[in-house]
């Protein structure tokens, strides 16, 4: 089952944004890293057991032309084999960072030019997630940039930018676990709902389109060729990802999901959603979700969602 | 982030400013018989709502909003609430605009907070512009120019996304972030907690397009339903009965929006004991902006469609005090915090040559148009939030 521990107080308010709470647990020295979007700055913050807070850092938007201060969309640890970074996306581009924050090791611009002539739309990158040595950003576009990372320093490069979403994309998840039998390594997922599983390599292969029905599907996940979606209008679905069929429909909450995590050890999905609920649900390949908790948390509050380890959940 | 929120953050604030002063001026009423020279009249009411929708619904000012541009600090957002609140023959001072804009910014943050589902923001402004309509209902010309509004609002938004009003939402809140002034209204209504926080329901209608949470159900790979199964969701939610209207006309449905404020609800904002909020905000307010000069561009340029008139010299200005009486007011005012100050915007830039000659020939557009009475005034007032640079 599940334990609640011990609340850790953050130095500021979270935004309210999707997808706004990225854990990194660090098993060799018993630390747990925190990494919460404010508005213009994203908190890092390190645990050690029982909950201590250890340190607290600020990183902020890199400054590019435009009116106001940039905002933070997100910021997310990416575990490679070899090493872990540190993605930022903001309003103005891509940030990576060695994995405490420390060293900022790459920086992509985004190019203004790219917007639609009118300039109707806002620019930002949004979704971010690695797949063995790539790590991969979504854009306002619908595009989707792979990095290439290598083993060590700042010598990162762009390979790949894939163009398979009219509208801009809210999500990525890779496979935790390489299944033998399965292809899917990714899943983007967009404002328009529609989500792409990918196959990923030297090129990436687009495998399957799965639909969207006119709602945002605002977090994505996937488990062992399982795609899991949280939708705008509080629904969570499972998806076959090879084939795009619909196994599973969950009237799940009220309001927008605006997390999805996975403990892909225990096949436990957690859901998130702007109705104050967490709830968690237990997934097997031959039968499909039952409910084992779920929780209200203080009303006035709303939790982004993020799993940490099997046994214990973050609430 | 969304391109396309200032109209309705600057609508919708601009409607609570009007339910407000609407209250306000309707308590401190006096019989017209009866009034002294200094004392509001049913007339005078009347005079300040209609000079504010007036300016507020300029077409030129609504045209320069409706583009698509980035959010304003909330500095440079208070200084065109401050223009738009001295359009009228009404004058407030310092700690009343304070607790005016506290009083309209807390009731959109609820608002926008509670929004069902994002795109019901549009329903939120629709029910601010209808109220409106409401204030100024034996004025058609000025009808006429509320209505030209709404159908450029459903031109741009009606064929907006889901996605989209999501960003927008997101947006706004994130133009709200750390706001928890507590509000004795929605303290009352236990809307509010005392921390200021914002009490969010669990019981009621789900949004529209949305399905009650309880039913999970199972399909087979030919897309054949085969299994269903409920489970306790935790709250006490309700289909929605129906969509609101997006039309110039029709029930909106939803009451966020509406005038919450009767001629007897107080509304007394609460300061005292929210020094830590304070330090926060007063850390954003004082740092130096580096793009103020960028944005006092477009703010220029957006308030150059703003026509301001001031009484002549033969008519005094009428005080309105947005608390009980006039000590308290006083009092407010001694106690707030410097930092608060939001009289004049503090610049600090470098000197430079082709910028200053950039916005002298934007004030000098000012003084071009056609209408003799905002000219000298209007420039003069410009000049004194750009003493810094």
């Amino acid at each position: 089952m599940f334990r609640r521990e011990r609340s850790i107080p953050l130095r500021g308010s979270a935004a309210a944004l999707g997808n706004n709470l990225c854990v990194l647990h660090l098993p060799v020295c018993n630390l747990t890293h925190f990494g919460v979007v404010h508005g213009p700055s994203a908190q890092l913050l390190s645990v050690a057991p029982e909950g201590v807070p250890l340190a607290q850092r600020q990183l902020h938007a890199k400054e590019g032309p435009g009116l106001s201060s940039p905002l933070i969309t997100q910021v997310h640890w990416c575990a490679l084999p070899f090493r872990v970074l540190l993605v930022l996306t903001s309003h103005r581009g891509i940030q990576m960072y060695e994995s405490d924050g420390s060293v900022m090791v790459y920086w992509h611009a985004l190019d203004s030019r790219d917007a639609s002539p009118d300039s109707t739309q806002a620019v930002f990158a949004r979704g971010i997630a690695s797949c063995g040595h790539f790590i991969c950003v979504g854009m306002w576009s619908g595009r989707v940039l792979v990095f290439d990372i290598p083993l060590k320093g700042p010598n990162i490069v762009l390979s790949e930018e894939l163009a398979a979403h009219p509208a801009s994309v809210t999500d990525i998840a890779s496979e935790p676990a390489q299944e033998p039998d399965c292809m899917a390594d990714v899943v983007t997922a967009d404002d328009s709902g529609l989500l792409c599983v990918w196959w990923s390599g030297p090129e990436f292969k687009l495998l399957t389109r799965i639909p969207g029905f006119g709602v945002p599907c605002n977090s994505v996940q996937l488990w062992k060729g399982i795609v899991a979606a949280g939708y705008g209008n509080g629904q969570v679905r499972l998806y076959e990802a090879s084939t795009g069929a619909l196994h599973v429909q969950i009237n799940a909450h009220a309001r927008a999901v605006c997390a999805l995590d996975l403990a892909p050890g225990v096949g436990k999905l957690l859901s998130a959603a702007e109705d104050t609920f967490v709830h968690i649900w237990k997934l097997s390949k031959s039968r499909w979700s039952t409910v084992m908790g779920s929780v209200c948390l203080t009303p006035s509050c709303v939790v982004p969602g993020s799993v940490t380890r099997p046994a214990a959940p973050l609430l | 982030m969304s391109v396309r929120t200032l109209p309705l953050l600057f609508l919708n604030l601009g409607g609570e400013m009007l339910y407000i002063l609407d209250q306000r001026l309707r308590a401190q009423n006096i019989p017209g018989d009866k009034a002294r020279r200094d004392e509001w009249t049913e007339v005078d009411r009347k005079r300040v709502l209609h000079d504010i929708v007036l300016t507020m619904f300029n077409k030129s000012f609504i045209e320069e909003l409706l583009k698509p541009q980035e959010l304003y600090s909330k500095k440079a957002l208070r200084t065109i609430y401050d223009r738009l609140a001295h359009a009228s023959i009404m004058r407030l001072n310092q700690a009343s605009m304070d607790k005016l804009y506290d009083l309209m910014t807390m009731a959109l943050k609820y608002q926008v907070l509670l929004c069902p589902r994002p795109k019901d923001v549009l329903l939120v402004t629709y029910n601010h512009l209808d109220a409106i309509k409401g204030l100024i209902h034996d004025n058609p010309p000025l009808l006429h120019l509320v209505d030209e509004t709404f159908r450029q609002l459903i031109e741009v938004y009606g064929c907006l996304s889901a996605g989209e009003f999501q960003l927008i939402r997101q947006t706004l809140l994130t133009f709200f972030q750390d706001l928890h002034i507590r509000v004795s209204i929605f303290l009352k209504d236990k809307v509010q907690n005392s921390n200021g926080r914002f009490v969010l329901p669990v019981t009621g209608p789900v949004p529209w397009g949305t399905e009650v949470p309880g039913l999970i159900r199972m399909f087979n790979s030919k897309g054949e339903e085969v299994r269903r199964v409920k489970f306790p969701h935790g709250g006490n939610y309700v289909i929605a009965p129906k969509e609101g209207s997006f039309e110039v006309y029709g029930d909106r449905v939803l009451k966020l929006g509406t005038n919450m404020y009767s001629v007897n609800r107080p509304m007394e904002t609460h300061t005292s004991g929210t020094s830590k909020n304070l330090a926060s905000q007063t850390q954003q307010s004082i740092a130096p902006n580096p793009l103020a000069k960028e944005e006092l561009n477009f703010l220029a340029r957006l308030m150059g469609g703003m026509e301001i008139t001031k009484p002549s010299g033969s008519e005094p200005g009428f005080r309105l005090n947005l608390f009980t009486t006039d000590e308290e007011e006083e009092q407010a005012a001694l106690t707030r915090p410097e930092e608060l100050s939001h009289e004049v915007v503090n610049i600090q830039a470098t000197q430079d040559q082709q910028r200053n000659q950039e916005l002298a020939r934007i004030m000098g557009e000012f003084e071009v148009k056609d209408q003799p009475r905002w000219s000298a005034s209007k420039g003069d007032d410009l000049l004194a939030m750009m003493d810094e640079l």
